[in-house]
């Protein structure tokens, strides 16, 4: 096959490479810089972001446009993930700047990484072909071990980076190779091709199915859904709460980009295979998510757990296998993007000087800062699913995909399952509001964390109040697409 | 004007707007604000009903504006002559509730008259939506305040009741939220009058039954699910006692005629046995327990749960005096409980005790107080021309048209509630004084009295003239058993 290359191909790929561009001389520039003046390379990477961005915004088009010899494809799906991820890694970088700055990471490597990270993100989201997806993950993949590992001395980190590496690359492994057979029993590596390879009611192939396994296999380590699970509790323990929060929000949207483009735009045909492979994916996430978490009392390892048994909801709407159940996953994705962030800010916003990791660091927020505590108490409901919050409207959404699609015990399951999950949410509000702090300071934080963990909580609130646009923008994407 | 939206938004943004005046420094300010925002919460509920028509079965006051249009979920409000007494006495309570917790609450402040100002918008909410996710919304919501209410000013056992509290009711209301999501997969809409016309097959009647059964039932709470209530009242505030009693537990039965009946009327008379046989067990075993409490909040915690029998009895005899009779016990028993659960506060303020055993002569240092909560205490007992006779009188006139032995079983609790209540009084009211503290006790203030008054008045005159609240159900209630009455399966019913 010979790929033609036209420089109009270039077009749909613009903010991947102005990012690109953008990083390398933020990398280059960083060099240069006292110490003192780090404060640009911070504005930089943000404007890089914004940059992107704009262009992202520009070149949209809602005509699905492929280029590089249909290896990659610029849509309304890649648009809005990658708006979204252009929004949460900013947030990231707003957040994590004071708690960088106290712990020697305030330096270009932190904000180059997070930029690479971010394009391997976008890669994935724009990928139409199995090795360009494979290559975005790979980027990203690197990308947070390094960033995992960027606390050189601490041990903790250094461990979490060793096992996120290895399982990590375990499972690009069995991608590959679940790829490999893929294109054995298909003969094309092209999404597209491969789906048209694939006749209706192609399923019980064997060779199909024993590639479909790897590739599950691998998305749900990249999800972090039981069994392959086990990075996520270390790594967000170990890591930097800052490199925590960003593992905990943009790649999500990668995540769901690549199960998209996978299952649903590449091998949709299988899908009475990858169903019951969802299926017991999500009961078990859900299952060992929410009952572990109970067992708690690092917040960032409880909140690990959550992550856990979200996106077993994350699953609920996959494994539906109807475009109401995409765009409920996505809804679903964008509001625990959404709580995610706000959550880990809230601990970033009280380690100062000295980690606030444990539970009882929240004690007594609410005489501490009451407006804190209230921001906090929203997302915890949040992420419990209690309305008027964002996060009732997500589980409304999946649940609501799921029982359509027939799974009525699933959905009983899961409902009973949040219940047991609620429990551990409402026990940070316990910690904040019913008990007597430690010390009676209330936590500092600059203006910009300040309006931005406000604008975050009150978002959970008013997009729980109003949550149609969110709603209709994330179906509207799916309808385009499917 | 929209009553019904004023209604749920006036209470909900002035709790907003004390919630915003901080820390205890603007304690003062923040009373004054809640009591202001509390009576203009009631205020605009009164053209509810002087301007309510009896005459109609209809909705009232409708508002229907589109919401969230991907579910095709409308901002539908409405009452009619089964709800709007509710919403009324929801306002009403909350000028009880704040001006009880005027002096009596000195921490967090405005955090906590905030709480009851947007649980007070929120029950109304619950009251008035005719859209089931908009219903669930407001259900669920007013969790939050109520679970920070026990959690923050109540007992030492606080922390194990709020979470209890909170986690029993999200489970049965998860599973009322999977029927929803079922009927709207079958009606293509969350509106609840639609959900009462969708047809449907008798095994889906009883599942959804069983369903909202959960919700429901927990909320009233019903034997044997009423376990959290007695831990929630009696680590709870006064006002988070009386909150619960007098609204909260009414929800759960309001939901029952407004979902359970006309959506699953089949499951309905199937599962009616059912129902009776555990609002019976409540009447008797639950009267039986509050009987040897040792402390206060708890019996009338356990009393409250056998009145709510007598709710849940009447509504599952399908006939109008039945299901009147039960939503006038409804709403007496928002006074009744109300008020009982304001004297203990009153008592507890002064002595820091809820056992009856500390107490014994209270009427010789407190007379005006023991005249109120002897009155109080008559009308839980059933005494004609209390408010309590009336309910329970019409439950039982229409049980026993049903059946002897129901009413037999039902007219016990004129003996046991007049046993437990008034033995709780002869301990505590009268006697000789025994304990120094008794003797130290002073007589109710200006403020305890005008709370009382107000609620004797509305104890006496619903026990005396209750027409003015029966009328306004009487159509409704009538409309309500015709639908109950057909049959939503046909020839079909069968498992």
């Amino acid at each position: 096959m010979t790929v033609e290359f036209a420089l109009t191909d270039l077009i749909p790929a613009l903010p991947e490479l102005a990012l690109l561009g953008a990083a390398c001389l933020i990398l280059i520039l960083d060099l240069f810089l006292a110490d003192d003046l780090r404060w640009v390379t911070f504005g930089l990477s943000l404007l890089a972001l914004g940059l992107a961005a704009a262009l992202t915004w520009g070149t949209h088009d809602a005509v699905p446009t492929l280029a590089f010899g249909n290896t990659f494809v610029d849509d309304s799906l890649s648009d809005v993930l990658k708006l979204m991820i252009y929004g949460s890694v900013a947030a990231v970088m707003i957040y994590s700047r004071d708690y960088v700055r106290t712990r020697g990471m305030y330096r270009g490597e932190f904000y180059v990484l997070v930029l690479f990270a971010t394009l391997g993100m976008m890669i994935m989201v724009s990928a139409s072909h199995f090795l360009t997806l494979y290559l975005g993950l790979e980027l990203l993949s690197l990308c947070l071990y390094a960033l995992v590992a960027l606390q050189r001395d601490s041990v903790v980190a250094t461990e979490a980076a060793m096992k996120y590496f290895v399982l990590g690359a375990l499972a690009s492994g069995l991608l590959l190779f679940g790829m490999s057979l893929l294109y054995g029993a298909t003969g094309s590596l092209e999404l597209a091709r491969v789906a048209a390879a694939l006749p209706d009611g192609a399923g019980h192939d064997a060779v199909l199915v024993f590639g479909l396994v790897f590739v599950v296999a691998a998305l749900a380590f990249k999800l972090g859904a039981v069994p392959f699970h086990m990075w996520i509790p270390d790594v967000y323990q170990g890591a930097p709460t800052a490199v925590t929060l960003f593992v905990a929000s943009a790649p999500k949207f990668a995540a769901f980009a690549f199960v998209m483009r996978l299952l649903v735009e590449g091998l949709g045909a299988l899908v009475t295979d990858w169903q019951p492979m969802l299926v017991l994916l999500a009961v078990l996430s859900i299952a060992l998510g929410n009952v572990t978490a109970i067992a708690q009392t690092n917040i960032k390892r409880m909140l690990a757990y959550s992550t856990i048994s979200h996106m077993g909801f994350l699953l609920l709407g996959f494994l539906s296998g109807s475009p109401t159940g995409y765009g409920a996953a996505l809804f679903y994705v964008s509001a625990y993007v959404l709580m995610s962030l706000g959550g880990f800010a809230m601990i970033l916003l009280l380690s100062r000087e000295v980690e606030a990791e444990e539970l009882d660091d929240f004690k007594g927020l609410n005489q501490r800062s009451p407006w804190h505590a209230f921001l906090m108490l929203l997302l915890m409901f949040s992420m419990a699913g209690v309305p008027p919050t964002l996060g009732f409207y997500a589980k409304l959404s999946v649940l609501q995909a799921a029982l359509e699609a027939g799974f009525l015990w699933l959905t009983v399951f899961a409902v009973l399952m949040s219940v047991v999950g609620a429990f551990y949410y409402l026990r940070v509000v316990k910690l904040m509001y019913f008990d007597a702090p430690a010390q009676p300071t209330p936590p500092r934080a600059g203006a910009d964390m300040h309006v931005l963990v406000s604008a975050n909580g009150l978002a959970v609130l008013a997009l729980g109040v109003m949550p149609q646009p969110l709603m209709a923008l994330c179906a509207g994407t799916i309808r385009q697409m499917v | 004007m929209p009553l019904l939206s004023l209604a749920i938004w006036v209470p909900i943004t002035f709790g907003l707007l004390v919630l915003a005046t901080g820390s205890d420094r603007h304690a003062n300010l923040a009373r004054w604000l809640a009591l202001i925002g509390a009576l203009l919460g009631f205020a605009v509920t009164v053209p509810l009903y002087t301007r309510f028509d009896p005459a109609t079965a209809a909705m009232q006051f409708v508002e229907l504006r589109p919401w969230i249009e991907s579910f095709r979920v409308n901002y539908h409000l409405g009452v009619d002559g089964i709800s709007v007494l509710f919403i009324l006495l929801t306002a009403f309570t909350t000028v009880i509730v704040v001006l009880a917790g005027w002096r009596v609450i000195e921490r967090k402040v405005a955090q906590y008259f905030a709480s009851f100002l947007i649980m007070s918008g929120l029950m109304i909410g619950v009251f008035a939506s005719l859209d089931a996710v908009l219903f669930y919304v407001f259900w669920e919501a007013m969790l939050i305040p109520m679970f920070i209410v026990i959690g923050v000013w109540g007992g030492p056992r606080r922390v194990y009741a709020s979470v209890k509290f909170f986690l029993y009711t999200l489970l049965g209301s998860l599973l009322m939220l999977i029927a929803f999501i079922y009927l709207y997969q079958k009606a293509g809409s969350f509106d609840i009058l639609e959900l009462h016309r969708l047809p449907l097959g008798y095994r889906e009647q009883i599942l959804i039954f069983l369903a909202f059964f959960a919700a429901f039932a927990v909320k009233v709470p019903m034997w044997p699910v009423h376990t959290w209530l007695p831990d929630a009242h009696v680590e709870a505030p006064t006002g988070g006692s009386v909150v619960l009693a007098a609204i909260m537990l009414k929800l759960g039965a309001y939901g029952f005629l407004r979902f359970s009946l006309p959506i699953a009327p089949d499951a309905s008379h199937a599962l009616a046995g059912f129902m009776i046989a555990l609002s019976l067990i409540a009447v008797v075993y639950i009267g039986l327990v509050a009987l040897v409490q040792g402390d206060m909040k708890k019996l009338i915690a356990y009393s409250s749960i056998a009145h709510m029998g007598f709710v849940t009895l009447g509504f599952f005899l399908f006939n109008a005096l039945g299901v009147e009779g039960a939503l006038v016990q409804m709403i007496s028993h928002g006074f009744v409980s109300g008020a009982l659960f304001l004297c203990v506060g009153v008592m507890y303020d002064r002595v820091h005790s809820r056992q009856i055993a500390d107490y014994g002569g209270v009427v010789n240092t407190m007379p005006v107080f023991s005249a109120f909560f002897v009155l109080f205490a008559m009308a839980n007992a059933g005494l004609p021309a209390t408010s309590g006779f009336v309910g329970e009188f019409m439950v039982i006139m229409a049980s026993i048209q049903v059946h002897f032995w129901y009413a037999f079983f039902a007219a016990t609790t004129l003996i046991f509630g007049a046993a437990y209540t008034l033995w709780m009084i002869k301990r505590v009211v009268f006697g000789a004084v025994v304990h120094e503290h008794v003797a130290a006790m002073k007589d109710l203030s200006p403020r305890e009295f005008l709370v009382l008054a107000l609620l004797a008045v509305a104890v006496l005159a619903m026990g005396i003239y209750p027409a003015p609240f029966t009328e306004v159900m009487h159509a409704s209630v009538e409309q309500l058993l015709t639908h109950v009455a057909q049959s939503k399966c046909g020839d079909v019913c069968g498992w």
